[in-house]
């Protein structure tokens, strides 16, 4: 078992070191792909969750919430919570906005005829953000004309920008593109090396041994998780080079967790390739089951809490999805894995149910 | 003792294609066996059949006893099989071709180094050992495909036409070679669409459309046609010999090359066939009486159906 394993990485290995240019293409794609697509795109969002510290308990206060609350771009939090929770919150996303009323709210309307509230907003997705913080700043205009429309201000807004105070959109979009490109990539690799081999017809010669199929699956997965981390590698040096994006939290963690999502990426490529004949049907295959899903429906761009139910459920299945939260959070927020653990078990338990998949299906005859 | 492999009413589909209909044969120990027949005569389908890469639809197919339908690994172990399209990698060299397969089939390692030289002094491919298998000639790149097929010592071998796109002289040699593993007792399957090389096997079935045209010895095969055969060495009536098919006396015209293959129906003359043939062209014709070869057979089988001769 072991020997066989070990022949098929070796001349795994021996395949991709010889074919320099598919090895430079392989290097170079990934980092001209992060140059072309780092850059901004807008979006548009609703349902933003936002929690209240309500200090004031008062009519006035209850109405601001109300005010936040009516309209379909904020739905508030129905539970109380403290100071200390909100850190937390943030950190598993339970909410995007915190509003903190003052004790003096409602004293401060009548005896200074303004008063302040506080805005919290989570700018880990710097889009994000922005637009909570203009679409709060709306819901104040409009509260304010109706509380009293000849005073047009009364309420002030000392917004708070957490995890990306420079609201700089570069710090989204690029660990999104790190999970584009790496399940792009990962995928792609493993369903050619397959097909190519049932195209060239040495696939028909090894298949005529004692080889195992959980043999030639893992042979072809465990060479291209190295490939994969020096991708990885590459993009998030090139991601920090040109984009000046940071990572506060560990370095090891999110290795450790790109190379979990590599594994799945790879393991759904050799899954592609158990069904596919050719390679040309593998490569396509593989275009349209990565780049659309990943782009659209993963939060790589669009929120997923604004998407409709189905897709949001589907969402619920891409890779991507936990991928991308596990990246952000670790590169802007800092997060460690006691946050992070599910995301991560969820990841590293779809690479073992798709490896397991591609295992069963691979077929060790000819029909 | 039993035969190594037995084909019993063996049939296959694609879709709607048969590919085999109905073929049954036996392959004894240590026979060198020949599948031959044209290009969609079901060869292949047979051979990876007979490798486990295919199931039958219908009828047995076992080697050494065990059913290919059940026993995919246990026939993998014992067999070496070399596909039609040369199948090995060509960025590995030579050296790492053989030795990738000796480690698929768990060669011991202590035997390698013996196993490996006695490929090469067959193969003569020593030289070239560490040349990528891409650069190799084609009649090289031959001898390599055996070399690993030949790795983890097969008791079966199965070679779809193996010398198939071969220069002649490398075709001479690898035939050579396969008598030399035949005389060390190693049984050969092996399919071409040269009637030369079936002459060199053992016995052959002939194959056409999926069906056994005949099987046997190849001499015996030849000696079957008892009917006497004349070739006519004219150039000009290869393309067009309708008008001596209706000589009476002539029951099949063939072309071969610059001449044509008659065979009478065996009553006449071989003097009055010749002048008979002359007043149908409207001029002197000679007639060269010939023994039939193996192709003369196939032909004559294809046209009048089969005939079992064992």
């Amino acid at each position: 078992m072991r020997r066989r394993l070990f022949a098929i990485i070796r001349k795994e290995f021996i395949h991709i070191f010889r074919d320099w240019r598919t090895l430079m293409i392989i290097i170079l794609m990934p980092i001209l792909m992060i140059v072309l697509y780092g850059y901004a795109i807008t979006l548009d969002m609703r349902n933003i969750v936002f929690g209240v510290i309500d200090d004031a308990r008062t009519t006035e206060s209850r109405a601001l919430i109300e005010a936040f609350s009516e309209n379909g771009f904020f739905r508030p939090l129905h539970r109380e919570i403290r100071r200390d929770d909100m850190e937390e919150l943030f950190m598993r996303r339970d909410v995007h906005m915190v509003l903190v009323i003052p004790k003096t709210l409602s004293t401060d309307l009548i005896t200074r005829r303004t008063a302040t509230v506080q805005l919290i907003v989570d700018a880990g997705d710097s889009n994000v953000g922005t637009f909570v913080n203009n679409y709060a700043a709306q819901v104040l205009n409009i509260h304010n004309r109706r509380v009293n429309d000849t005073s047009p201000l009364l309420f002030t807004i000392t917004p708070r920008i957490f995890y990306n105070p420079d609201m700089n959109s570069t710090h989204f979009f690029v660990p999104g593109l790190v999970a584009l490109i790496l399940m792009l990539i990962s995928a792609l690799l493993t369903s050619i090396a397959i097909t190519r081999e049932k195209e060239t017809g040495t696939m028909e010669q090894i298949l005529v041994s004692p080889v195992h199929a959980r043999e030639i699956v893992l042979g072809k997965v465990l060479p291209y998780v190295f490939l994969g981390l020096i991708n990885a590698s590459l993009i998030l040096i090139s991601a920090w080079i040109l984009f000046a994006v940071p990572v506060r939290g560990s370095l090891l963690l999110l290795g450790v967790l790109s190379l979990v999502y590599v594994f799945v990426a790879l393991s759904f490529g050799l899954l592609i390739s158990t069904v596919a004949r050719t390679q040309l049907i593998a490569m396509f295959g593989t275009l349209m089951a990565t780049i659309l899903p990943t782009i659209m429906l993963s939060g790589f761009i669009f929120p997923i809490a604004s998407m409709p139910d189905i897709l949001q459920y589907f969402a619920q299945i891409l890779p991507a999805t936990y991928f991308l939260l596990i990246i952000r959070a670790i590169m802007l927020k800092g997060v460690g894995l006691a946050e992070l653990w599910p995301e991560a078990l969820i990841l590293t338990g779809m690479g073992v149910l798709l490896l397991f998949a591609a295992t069963r299906r691979f077929r060790m005859r000819l029909e | 003792m039993t035969p190594l492999i037995s084909v019993d009413h063996f049939s296959k589909s694609y879709e709607e294609v048969r590919a085999v209909r109905d073929l049954t044969f036996e392959v004894n120990r240590g026979e060198l066996f020949g599948l031959i027949g044209p290009d969609g005569a079901g060869k292949t389908t047979t051979m990876r059949t007979l490798v486990t890469l295919l199931r039958p639809d219908t009828g047995s197919v076992t080697v050494d006893g065990m059913d290919v339908r059940t026993r995919m690994k246990d026939i993998r172990a014992i067999t070496g099989y070399m596909p039609q399209r040369f199948s090995l990698y060509p960025d590995l060299s030579v050296e790492q071709n053989i030795r990738f397969f000796a480690d698929l089939f768990a060669v011991p390692r202590e035997e390698l180094p013996a196993r490996m030289d006695r490929l090469y002094r067959f193969s003569r491919l020593e030289a070239f050992s560490r040349r990528l298998a891409g650069r190799l000639s084609g009649g090289m790149k031959q001898k390599l495909a055996l070399s690993c097929t030949l790795i983890h010592d097969p008791v079966l071998l199965v070679l779809d036409e193996p010398t198939t796109g071969v220069d002649p002289v490398s075709r001479n040699e690898f035939w050579e070679i396969l008598h030399e593993l035949r005389a060390q007792g190693v049984t050969i399957v092996v399919s071409t669409p040269y009637m030369d090389e079936a002459m060199k096997c053992d016995r052959i079935v002939i194959m056409h459309d999926g069906a056994s045209l005949a099987q046997g010895s190849p001499r015996d095969l030849v000696a079957s046609m008892t009917v006497p055969m004349y070739a006519l060495d004219d150039r000009d009536l290869v393309m067009n010999f309708s008008r001596i098919e209706t000589v009476p006396g002539v029951r099949s015209v063939q072309s071969f090359g610059d001449s044509l293959h008659i065979t009478s129906d065996g009553d006449i003359l071989p003097e009055r066939l010749q002048s008979a043939i002359g007043g149908a062209l409207g001029r002197d014709v000679h007639l060269r009486p010939i023994s039939p070869s193996l192709e003369d057979v196939f032909i004559a089988l294809i046209e009048e159906g089969g005939v079992h001769v064992l």
